[in-house]
């Protein structure tokens, strides 16, 4: 005899969501323009791309070396859409964020910027990135990698909300000596007043899509001067071209990351993911990274109340936990010792470089390296690195000494001048 | 009368495994099949012309790539194929897809949930760490706690190392892991039902549990720990069916001298003096051997084809108390033409991956909840691919094979044997769900095997048709697997081994338990196992 079956019927039907439904051709789409694309690819001589967070972006737009020397000696405009980006809005916005990041948050005003970053629990480094404060209880963070979850389950108690931005709020860089005249030709009213790390609202006429606030920071990746400007998305186009056309002729160049990447290792800034694995991403629990372990100890305040990760922290460096520490390094010779071994006495292995070049600024052969304390730390003589360096098909093995230096690796005086020069 | 050095019983993937791994080593190995075809449960025949089924088994992952090699596979024609991705469809005419890419993967969950979207990185790392916890332990005989042999307590102190390296959060998530339930470890990163069942699906699958039951986590721990080809967590179709396996499998054998019987029942295994000496078929004739392996499960091999006077009560207890649940069966089908979902667009990649209906995790429990109460689920779990959409070889162009795993199907309807009525029903409870989201199906049938517990049982042998032969529970993991103190692929009985997937690591088309078992039979033997490449690092 057959089973009596209560048949109620499985399928469907309760009413489709229009707007997910709407959404699910992404997937036709694996790699997203970003809202400049349209005059990005218009650009591309090289067309050579690659994933950032799920954005096409530019390792190089028409020639890397070239690009670089763009961000030094006029002006870049370098395409930040990708960055995560989440709005953080409340009357508990600054107690929330004093909690979740290391730095005190209190000390930052409306209208500045700090570089930050935020723990786990257990102290490890979830990642790091810029805090905007745009008005006493309304917040912009930028960030490498994405981190919805923890943020809203630090929320809970706080009277905030948090809320991602990534694709509606488009972001460009500009930066180089010629940053600011663009800026200011462009018609950007009081931009001069701008010092480091402050930031202002200013009204940008976007022809047929309206008028908008664009905002503009006095902050950026590449240790020289310049500025990162955050528009709505269907902005972007209009605030390019306005670009654009006011740096015609003060220089201006759009470039791909590749330049980026090498003036921010001149800058001597980290990059997540990179110069160190975030810890959410981190399968082997060795990799994980405490402030202290990334040169981000400075960020750290004791004054402050309760934040993330404090207690493991302390403790860690009370009971001497701290295994790494991150540095830079001065190579002899000229070859870039990209994720070279870093020795001690040409025999122990005590580290991995994690970004290299030639330091065109410095004239120096630079680098990033993690080391295991002590080394590094209080054991800094005879350090080597040992560079494979692929030349036709046959590796050139050279042991060259590596001396532990301050970071920046360059400092320029027209990245903090005031006022701004026009170059 | 010829004595051969091994005879196996049984030509599943773990007897064809340990019968080639003896056979390299210079053993006489002989085969017995009762069957006219060897495969077990990794089986591929053609029942109706142009259509090659996967009978049993249907994807790839866990078959360890290190047996791959060493028994040349590529070479006797395994070829595996990564799939893309899938979907569950929901209720309202949507769908919630994996994908491959991982930003698209991110897009896809964004759609329900923005904030499970960016839980996923998360969860991916925890279960990876977990995998890789795992993961060396598949390719080593479980120590046994209790002696005090070197290299039982070598093998402990790697356990113990292994698990001293953890850190203390990790320790508990291990041992949360290995104990919670798929539900209650899915509420700690998602908060989306339809995302949360999505997941859960590998936490029952095989399983006679329901999503809320404790130690589900595991069986989805167990489900990600494979790879194709290094690319870990990925599943694959083996071209040609999963029958392709064992075939390679078979062949290797043969090219290597070994012999193979088909359509011979063992009737019971020849013991005297409390020694296996061979076995016995079913139409009377002894073959005799120096040692017996089995690849029949647990119960099978002690309650059935050995005479209960020959082992120890307790173990005959634990043997009977042994968990292998009938919780599964098998709808396969061959197809006229590809069928239409119209809720995915056409050129979804979805339809070249795994695609389930059951979008949230209340229902995936109450189609456990009709198991317990002795029936077929009215509204099943499936486990559907369609691998003609990569494979060529198993269809006409055009035409298709489908090979829906359903879940749940109890070993008795309502405590009386399945009829032939009964799984028409339960086919039918199966059609019926395909049809409400894929109009037409029906039309395009072909051809259709349907497989209860009581056809698995009848013709592959697992008892209660459980596809694990026995239940991946953390109670009979390790060291208890299959129980206490016959961990390590011997029986009380001299001469007599096990090494199906009763035995650790257990089931899946992973080859692990009849490699390790062979490496046991061989230490015994005093020979050596070089032609047993080590376990690829973990690293």
């Amino acid at each position: 005899m057959a089973q009596a079956i209560e048949k109620q019927s499985s399928a469907p039907r309760s009413p489709v969501i229009p707007a997910r439904t709407a959404a699910q051709s992404h997937f036709r789409t694996l790699r997203l323009g970003t809202p400049f694309q349209p005059r990005i690819d218009a650009l591309a001589r090289t067309n050579d791309w690659y994933n950032w967070a799920g954005y096409r972006a530019p390792h190089s737009l028409w020639d890397e070396e070239l690009e670089y020397f763009a961000i030094r000696s006029q002006a870049a405009l370098f395409d930040i859409s990708p960055m995560t980006k989440y709005r953080i809005e409340g009357t508990d916005a600054e107690a929330f964020l004093d909690r979740v990041t290391l730095r005190d948050v209190t000390k930052l005003k409306a209208g500045r910027v700090h570089y930050t970053a935020w723990c786990d629990d257990e102290g490890f480094v979830l990642d790091d990135g810029t805090l905007f404060r745009l008005s006493p209880t309304r917040f912009r963070l930028c960030s490498q990698e994405r981190h919805l979850p923890w943020l809203l389950d630090s929320a809970i108690g706080f009277d905030v909300t948090v809320e991602e931005e990534t694709e509606a709020v488009a972001g460009l860089a500009l930066q180089g000596p010629t940053s600011f005249a663009v800026l200011r030709d462009a018609g950007f009213a009081g931009v001069e007043r701008l010092k480091i790390f402050d930031l202002a609202e200013f009204p940008h006429d976007g022809g047929p899509q309206g008028t908008s606030q664009v905002t503009i920071s006095r902050t950026g990746f590449t240790g020289d001067l310049g500025y990162e400007l955050f528009v709505p998305a269907e902005q972007a186009l209009s605030l390019w071209d306005r670009l654009m056309a006011a740096g015609e002729l003060r220089g201006i160049r759009a470039i791909g990351y590749t330049a980026l990447n090498r003036a921010r290792l001149e800058a001597g800034l980290i990059v997540a993911n990179a110069d160190f694995v975030t810890s959410e991403h981190a399968v082997r629990p060795d990799r994980l990274r405490m402030p202290d372990e990334i040169g981000l100890g400075f960020m750290i305040d004791l004054e402050k109340g309760h934040f993330n990760g404090r207690r493991a922290i302390l403790e860690a460096r009370a009971k001497h936990r701290l295994r790494h520490v991150l540095v830079g390094l001065e190579i002899e010779g000229n070859i870039p010792a990209e994720h070279a071994i870093v020795y001690h006495r040409k025999s122990q292995e005590v580290g991995l470089v994690s970004a290299a070049m030639w330091s065109p600024m410095a004239k120096r052969n630079i680098a990033i390296a993690s080391l295991a304390r002590p080394f590094g730390d209080t054991m800094v003589d005879d350090l080597w690195v040992e560079i494979y360096a692929m030349r036709e098909l046959q590796y050139q093995k050279l042991m060259k000494r590596a001396k532990v230096v301050q970071r920046p690796f360059i400092k320029l005086d027209r990245r903090t001048a005031n006022p701004p020069a026009d170059f | 009368m010829k004595a051969w050095d091994a005879i196996v019983i049984g030509g599943g993937h773990n007897g064809l495994v340990n019968a080639c791994y003896l056979q390299r080593a210079g053993l006489d190995v002989l085969v017995v099949e009762k069957n006219d075809w060897v495969g077990g449960a990794a089986t591929s025949r053609e029942l109706t012309p142009g259509f090659l089924y996967s009978n049993c088994s249907y994807v790839c992952s866990l078959f360890r790539p290190e047996i791959m090699r060493d028994l040349e596979l590529p070479r006797f024609g395994l070829q595996v194929i990564s799939y893309e991705g899938g979907a569950v469809f929901t209720r309202d005419g949507d769908y919630l897809a994996n994908y491959r890419d991982h930003d698209a993967h991110r897009r896809e969950f964004a759609r329900f949930s923005r904030r499970d979207a960016e839980a996923y990185d998360r969860y991916a790392r925890d279960v990876t760490r977990q995998c890789r916890f795992i993961q060396p332990l598949l390719m080593r005989t479980a120590p046994d706690p209790t002696s005090l042999r070197p290299r039982d307590l070598g093998e402990l102190l790697y356990l113990g190392k292994k698990f001293a390296g953890l850190s203390a959060e990790e320790m508990a998530l291990t041992l949360r892991f290995w104990t919670m339930s798929i539900s209650d470890f899915l509420d700690e990163y998602f908060e989306t039902d339809v995302i949360k069942a999505n997941f859960a699906l590998s936490g029952i699958i095989g399983t006679a549990l329901g999503p809320m039951s404790p130690g589900t986590a595991y069986v989805l721990l167990h489900h990600y720990m494979g790879e194709v080809d290094g690319s870990v967590g990925a599943w694959g179709y083996a071209r040609g069916g999963m029958g392709a396996v064992t075939r390679a499998l078979a062949a290797s054998f043969q090219a290597s001298g070994g012999t193979i019987r088909t359509g011979a029942e063992v009737d019971h295994v020849l013991i005297r003096r409390g020694k296996a000496k061979g076995v016995i078929l079913a139409d009377g004739e002894e073959i005799h051997g120096k040692l017996v392996v089995s690849n029949a499960d647990v119960k099978r091999t002690f309650l059935k084809l050995v005479e209960e006077k020959e082992l120890p009560d307790i173990f005959l207890r634990r043997v009977r108390n042994f968990k292998i649940r009938g919780s599964s069966g098998k709808v396969n089908i061959a197809l006229d033409s590809l069928p239409e979902f119209p809720a995915l667009p056409k050129d979804s990649p979805v339809y070249r991956g795994d695609m389930h209906f059951t979008d949230s995790m209340e229902r995936m429990e109450r189609a456990y909840d009709d198991w317990k109460a002795g029936r077929w689920s009215a509204d099943p779990f499936l486990d559907m691919v369609i691998p003609t959409t990569l494979d060529p070889t198993m269809s006409p162009p055009g035409k298709h094979f489908m090979s829906c795993f359903v879940q749940y199907a109890p070993p008795k309807v309502n405590g009386h044997d399945w009829t032939d009525a009964d799984r028409d029903g339960f086919a039918e409870s199966v059609i019926s769900q395909i049809a409400e989201y894929s109009p037409g199906f029906r039309d395009r049938i072909v051809h259709m095997e349907v497989r209860t517990p009581r056809e698995i049982e009848a013709e592959v042998g697992l008892t209660e048709g459980n596809i694990f032969q026995g239940e991946l529970t953390f109670d009979q993991l390790l060291f208890n697997r299959p129980v206490p103190g016959y961990a390590q692929y011997r029986s009380p009985l001299s001469g007599l081994y096990i090494c199906g997937s009763s035995t650790h690591p257990g089931g899946g088309v992973m080859g692990a338990p009849g490699r390790n078992a062979a490496a046991e039979i061989l230490r015994d033997l005093a020979k050596p196992i070089h032609h047993m490449s080590p376990a690829h690092d973990v690293i």
